[in-house]
C-alpha cells in the first residue's frame, strides 16, 4: 500500500556486497555476521538513493535503479576476486536452497529439542512482524492513506516511515538465507497484492495476503519437489498463479457487475 | 602495460569480437535506455530484464538447443508478455505502477528461476551455461553472436533515428503528442519492442540483475552534461559503449574478473563523476554558484553601508574606518575582511592609509543597488499594496537579484520614480 | 476553549513561499479575525494551495510567518483542523467510513492504543452532523463524491477545533451535499468558530463567505466581503500574473538566489538600509 515495492527490490540485490565482506571479515557463514553486513549494505543503499535523489536532484526511479546495481557489480566483483576464499555460490544467495535448511540444527536445552535454526529465525521473524502489525495498525493507516493530514495532527510521519522501513529492511535480511534476494520481494509483494483485488477491508486482506502466503509457501514446495527445481522459484511461481486467477475471478466479476448495472436499467 | 597494448590492437580475434560485441550492446542499451530514463521508467527495465529469463528456459526446453537466435525468441516473447502485464495490471486494477513492475519482476524471474533449475537438475548434457544469463559471460561470445548483435544494433539504431521526432515528443509530454494526433499507442508499442530487444541481447553481456544499469546509468550521466536530446543519446551511446570496452579491458586483463560488473562499475563512476563535475547542471557546479552568491550578495552590502554613511551622512570626504563600517551592519570578521578585499580588487574601494573610501566606479555600483532596493520598495508598495514596515526584508533580498533588464522594466512600469516609500530619495546614475 | 469575539485567529506576515524554487507567494500579509466564514480566492496557480499548506507547516516557507491565536502552530496544533483536497487521496485505499473519521481523534500521543470510548462518541455524532452515520461501515473506495467529502468534514468535526482550513471542499459535490456542508460550516462560525476556505468558484463567493481573501500570488485584498468584492480588486486578482514577479521568479528559479539572507532577523518598524 506504500508504493515502495521496487524499493525493496533494490535493497534486496544491494547487500550482497554487505554479506560478501560480512563473510570475509568473519570467516563463516554465520547468521549474525551476515545480517550487519547486510544492514550495513542495506543502511549504504538507501543513502546513496536520498543522496542522489534529494541532494543531486536524479529522478527517484534513476536514484534507485544506478544505487544497488552499482552496489550489486561490486558485490559480485568482490565474490570472483575471492573465490578461494568465498564460499559463497552466487546462485545461492540470489534465490537460496532451502533443502538445507534441515541440516542447519540448534540444540536447546538437554539437546533433546532441536530444531532447524532457519525455522526458528523465520519464527521469530513472524512473531514480530505480527507483534508490530497488530501494535502499529493505527499509526500505518493513517500515515499510509493520508500523510499530509496525519502531519497536520503533528504525527511525524517521518518517524513512521524510518520505523517502517526497517521492518522492511530486517525482514528482508533475515528471510535472505531462506529464499535469497530476488525472491523475498515477490513474497513482500504478490500475496498482498492479490488480497487487494479481492477485496476491500484491511483486515481481510490482511488475511487474506498471508493465506495465499501459505498457500504458495507449501504448495510450492511440493511443485518443486516434483519437478526437482528450486524450492523458491516454485513458491512464486505458485504465488504468481493465485495472483492470476484472482485477476481473471476480479475481472469477470467486474464485467458481470456492468452487465447487471445495464440490465438493470 | 604490455598486455593493455596488445587489447588495444585487436590483433586477437577474440578480444576483437568481446569487445565490439559489448560495445555494440552497450551502446543499443544506453541509446533505447535514455528514453526509458526520460519518462522515468528506468524500474520497467530491471523488471523486463528479470522476466526474460523464463522465455529463454522454455525456447530451451521446447528446442532442445543454446542456438541465440532461438533463446533470443523466447528472450522477446517473454519481455514483451511482461510489458504487456505490467501495463494490463496498471490499467486494469486499482494496483499502483510500482506494484505492477514489482510484481511482475518477481513472479516471472520465480518462474525463470523454478524452470532453470528443474533444466539443470534434470541432467539433459546440453543445458549447462543457461546461467550465464544470469551474470553474463561476455567472454564466450563468439563470431555468430558478434553477428547477430550487430544487426540488431543497427535494427535499433534505426527505428530510434527514423522515429526520433515522434520519440522526442512522445517521452517528453505524452499527453500533447496524443493531443496532437500522433498514434500514441503504436509509438508506446515501438517504443516497448525496442526497449525490450536491447535487454534481451543486452543480457549477454550483463546478466539480468545488471541489465537496468546499462539502460539507464548512461543516460543520467549524460543528462546532467547537456539538455539537448540529441546530444544526450550521443553521451549516452558513447559512455556506455567506453564502459563495455573498459569492462572487456579488465576482464581481459584479469581473466578472474567478470566482464559484466566492470562494465557496471566503470558506469557508475562516469555517472557518479558526471552528476558531480558536470557544468551547470553538476552538484559542484551548483556549489559554487552559491558561493559566488553569497560573496555578490556581501559584496553588495558593504557596498551599502558605504553609500550610506559616506553619501548620506556627508562622511565621505573624511574616509571611513572598518571599525566604524563594523558598527553599521553586523557581519562575521573573516567574511567582512574578504569582502574588503574583493571591493579592493573590483576597485571599488580605495585604501587611504588605515580608512576607506568608495571609488568613483564603486560609487556608481553603490548607487545602484540602493536604486534597486528603493525601486523594489515602490514597487512592493503600489502593485502589492504592502505597508512601509513590511517592504524592506524582500527589498533586501531582491536588490541583489534585479537585472539591468528586469530594472529597465521597473523604471518604466514605476515612471522613473524620485522617491521611495519611506521618502529616501532614488539614486541615479547621473 | 474560550473564543474572544474579534481576536485575531490567524496572522500571516511577509510569507515568501517557492514551489520548485520558484516562488509562488510573494509576502502575502494579513490577519484574519475569529468567527467568521472566510473565503480564498484566486485563479489557478495563484498559491491558494501553497497558503494553506504554509499555514499548516507541510512546507517551509522561504521567509515570512504564520501566528495562530498570537503562537507558533506546534503550540496550538490540537485548535486547528486541516482537510485536504479530496483528489489528494486514494479512495481505493482498504477502509470504512467510520475508519477514517477515526482518524480525527488520532494524536502523536494515542496512536499506539485503542482509541476511547468518548473518542467514538465523538466519532458517531460528528457522522451524525454531516448525515453519514447510516454510512459507518461502508467502504470509503464504494462512496460518491459528495459523500467522500462529507467524510473528510466528519473527521474534521471529530476534531473538535477552533481553526478549520478546507482545500476546495465543494469542487465535484452534488447540489445537496454543499448546502449541507455550508449549513455546517456556518453553524461553526456561528458558534465562534473560524473558517477558513480556498473556494474554486467565484459566482457563488459573494454568498457564501463573509470575509473573503483574494490571492494572485500575491496578496490582492483582505477583508469583508463588501470591501473586497468590487470590480477593481477581482480584475486585478484574475487578470493575469504581475510580469516582473513572474521574471524575477524565474531568474531565482534558474540561479537559485536564496531568498532571505542567512544573517538577516527580522525586522519589525520602518525599514531602510
Amino acid at each position: 500500500m506504500r508504493k515502495m515495492a521496487m524499493l525493496g527490490d533494490a535493497i534486496s540485490h544491494a547487500v550482497l556486497p554487505g554479506i560478501v565482506l560480512a563473510f570475509m571479515i568473519s570467516g563463516s557463514r554465520d547468521n549474525f555476521s551476515m545480517l550487519i553486513g547486510a544492514s550495513l549494505a542495506g543502511l549504504l543503499v538507501t543513502l546513496l538513493i536520498e543522496l542522489l535523489h534529494k541532494k543531486i536532484h536524479l529522478q527517484e526511479d534513476a536514484s534507485i535503479g544506478i544505487s544497488f546495481t552499482w552496489l550489486f557489480a561490486i558485490g559480485v566483483i568482490l565474490i570472483s576476486a575471492y573465490t578461494e576464499q568465498v564460499d559463497l555460490d552466487q546462485d545461492c544467495v540470489l534465490y537460496g536452497e532451502i533443502a538445507y535448511v534441515p541440516f542447519d540444527l540448534i540444540y536447546f536445552s538437554g539437546g533433546e529439542l532441536f530444531f532447524p535454526r532457519a525455522t526458528i529465525i523465520s519464527g521469530l521473524l513472524f512473531l514480530l512482524t505480527l507483534g508490530f502489525v497488530l501494535v502499529a495498525y493505527k499509526g500505518l493507516k493513517i500515515t499510509s492513506f493520508n500523510s499530509d493530514y496525519a502531519k497536520s495532527l503533528g504525527i511525524s510521519t517521518l518517524a513512521w516511515h524510518l520505523v517502517f522501513m526497517s521492518m522492511v529492511s530486517i525482514t528482508t535480511v533475515l528471510s535472505f538465507e531462506i529464499v535469497g534476494a530476488i525472491l523475498i520481494v515477490a513474497l513482500l509483494v504478490v500475496p498482498p497484492a492479490t488480497a487487494y483485488l479481492l477485496t476491500k477491508r484491511l483486515k481481510q486482506m490482511l488475511l487474506l495476503a498471508l493465506i495465499f502466503a501459505l498457500l504458495s509457501a507449501i504448495g510450492g514446495y511440493y511443485l518443486a519437489v516434483l519437478l526437482d527445481a528450486s524450492i523458491a522459484g516454485a513458491m512464486v511461481s505458485l504465488a504468481g498463479f493465485f495472483f492470476l486467477l484472482a485477476l481473471i475471478f476480479s475481472r469477470l466479476r467486474s464485467r458481470s457487475l456492468k452487465v447487471d448495472a445495464y440490465l438493470n436499467e | 602495460m604490455n598486455d593493455v597494448w596488445a587489447f588495444f590492437s585487436f590483433s586477437d580475434p577474440t578480444v576483437r569480437i568481446v569487445s565490439l560485441g559489448t560495445v555494440f550492446l552497450a551502446m543499443s542499451a544506453s541509446v533505447v535506455g535514455t528514453f526509458a530514463f526520460l519518462r522515468k521508467r528506468a524500474l520497467v527495465g530491471d523488471a523486463i530484464a528479470h522476466a526474460i529469463l523464463p522465455g529463454i528456459a522454455i525456447a530451451f526446453m521446447l528446442s532442445g538447443t543454446k542456438n541465440p537466435v532461438v533463446l533470443m525468441m523466447g528472450a522477446l516473447i517473454s519481455g514483451w508478455l511482461a510489458t504487456w502485464a505490467m501495463e494490463y495490471i496498471t490499467e486494469k486494477t486499482k494496483l499502483s505502477n510500482d506494484t505492477a513492475v514489482a510484481l511482475v519482476l518477481s513472479v516471472f524471474f520465480g518462474i525463470g528461476i523454478m524452470l532453470l533449475t528443474h533444466i539443470q537438475h534434470s541432467g539433459s548434457g546440453n543445458q549447462s551455461g543457461l546461467d550465464q544469463y544470469l551474470f553474463g559471460k561476455a567472454a564466450g561470445m563468439t563470431e555468430q553472436d558478434l553477428w547477430t548483435y550487430s544487426v540488431v544494433a543497427v535494427l535499433l539504431l534505426t527505428v530510434v533515428l527514423s522515429l526520433y521526432k515522434e520519440l522526442k515528443v512522445y517521452s517528453f509530454n505524452p499527453d500533447f503528442a496524443a493531443v496532437s494526433g500522433l498514434p500514441v499507442k503504436a509509438i508506446r508499442r515501438i517504443l516497448n519492442l525496442v526497449t525490450v530487444l536491447a535487454i534481451a541481447i543486452g543480457i549477454q553481456s550483463v546478466g539480468v540483475v545488471l541489465m537496468a544499469a546499462l539502460l539507464i546509468t548512461p543516460a543520467a550521466a549524460a543528462r546532467a552534461w547537456t539538455s539537448s536530446l540529441k546530444i544526450m543519446l550521443i553521451l549516452a551511446a558513447l559512455i556506455g559503449g567506453i564502459s563495455g570496452l573498459s569492462g572487456s579491458l579488465i576482464s581481459y586483463l584479469s581473466p578472474a574478473m567478470p566482464t559484466g560488473p566492470w562494465i557496471v562499475m566503470t558506469l557508475s563512476i562516469i555517472t557518479l563523476l558526471s552528476l558531480f563535475f558536470a557544468p551547470k547542471r553538476g552538484a559542484l557546479s551548483r556549489l559554487l554558484k552559491q558561493r559566488r552568491h553569497s560573496q555578490k550578495i556581501l559584496n553588495e552590502n558593504l557596498l551599502k553601508v558605504f553609500y550610506k554613511l559616506s553619501v548620506e551622512r556627508k562622511l565621505e570626504q573624511v574616509g571611513l574606518s572598518v571599525d566604524q563600517l563594523q558598527a553599521e551592519r553586523a557581519i562575521n570578521k573573516s567574511d567582512f575582511a574578504a569582502a574588503i578585499r574583493r571591493l579592493k580588487r573590483k576597485n571599488w574601494l580605495l585604501a587611504e592609509g588605515e580608512k576607506l573610501k568608495l571609488s568613483s566606479i564603486g560609487l556608481v555600483e553603490a548607487k545602484r543597488v540602493v536604486r534597486l532596493h528603493r525601486l523594489w520598495e515602490m514597487y512592493l508598495s503600489q502593485r502589492l499594496n504592502l505597508k512601509e514596515d513590511h517592504i524592506h526584508p524582500n527589498a533586501e533580498s531582491m536588490e541583489h537579484i534585479i537585472s539591468p533588464e528586469l530594472e529597465a522594466l521597473l523604471l518604466k512600469e514605476l515612471d522613473f520614480p524620485t522617491q521611495d516609500p519611506h521618502n529616501s530619495p532614488i539614486p541615479y546614475a547621473n | 476553549m474560550q473564543i474572544m469575539e474579534n481576536q485575531t485567529a490567524l496572522e500571516v506576515h511577509n510569507l515568501t513561499a517557492s514551489y520548485q524554487r520558484k516562488p509562488v507567494l510573494w509576502e502575502i500579509d494579513f490577519k484574519v479575525p475569529s468567527g467568521h466564514l472566510i473565503g480564498i480566492l484566486g485563479p489557478n496557480g495563484s498559491g491558494k494551495t501553497t497558503l494553506l499548506r504554509n499555514i499548516m507547516n507541510l512546507m517551509e516557507a522561504d521567509s515570512g510567518y504564520v501566528k495562530i491565536f498570537g503562537k507558533d502552530l506546534d503550540e496550538v496544533r490540537s485548535r486547528l483542523s486541516y482537510v485536504p483536497q479530496r483528489e489528494s487521496v486514494d479512495w481505493n485505499f482498504p477502509a470504512s467510513v467510520r475508519e477514517v473519521v477515526e482518524m480525527g481523534r488520532y494524536r502523536p500521543g494515542n496512536l499506539l492504543r485503542r482509541l476511547k470510548s468518548s473518542d467514538k462518541q465523538k466519532v458517531k455524532a460528528a457522522l451524525e452532523k454531516v448525515g453519514m452515520l447510516a454510512y459507518a461501515d461502508r467502504q470509503i473506495s464504494e462512496l460518491s463524491g459528495g459523500q467522500q467529502q462529507r467524510v473528510f468534514i466528519a473527521r474534521s468535526l471529530a476534531q473538535e477545533a477552533d481553526i478549520y482550513l478546507m482545500d476546495e471542499p465543494f469542487v465535484g459535490v452534488d447540489a445537496a451535499t454543499e448546502e449541507a456542508i455550508l449549513s455546517l460550516l456556518s453553524g461553526l462560525r456561528d458558534e465562534g468558530k473560524t473558517v477558513l476556505i480556498v473556494h474554486h468558484d467565484l459566482q457563488s463567493a459573494y454568498q457564501y463567505f463573509d470575509w473573503m481573501i483574494l490571492l494572485n500570488t500575491r496578496l490582492i485584498a483582505a477583508g469583508p466581503k463588501e470591501e473586497v468584492f468590487n470590480s477593481t480588486y477581482l480584475r486585478e486578482a484574475y487578470g493575469g500574473k504581475l510580469n516582473l514577479l513572474s521574471k524575477l521568479g524565474e531568474i531565482i528559479a534558474r540561479e537559485q538566489f536564496p531568498l532571505r539572507e542567512p544573517d538577516f532577523k527580522e525586522k519589525e518598524g520602518s525599514g531602510d538600509e
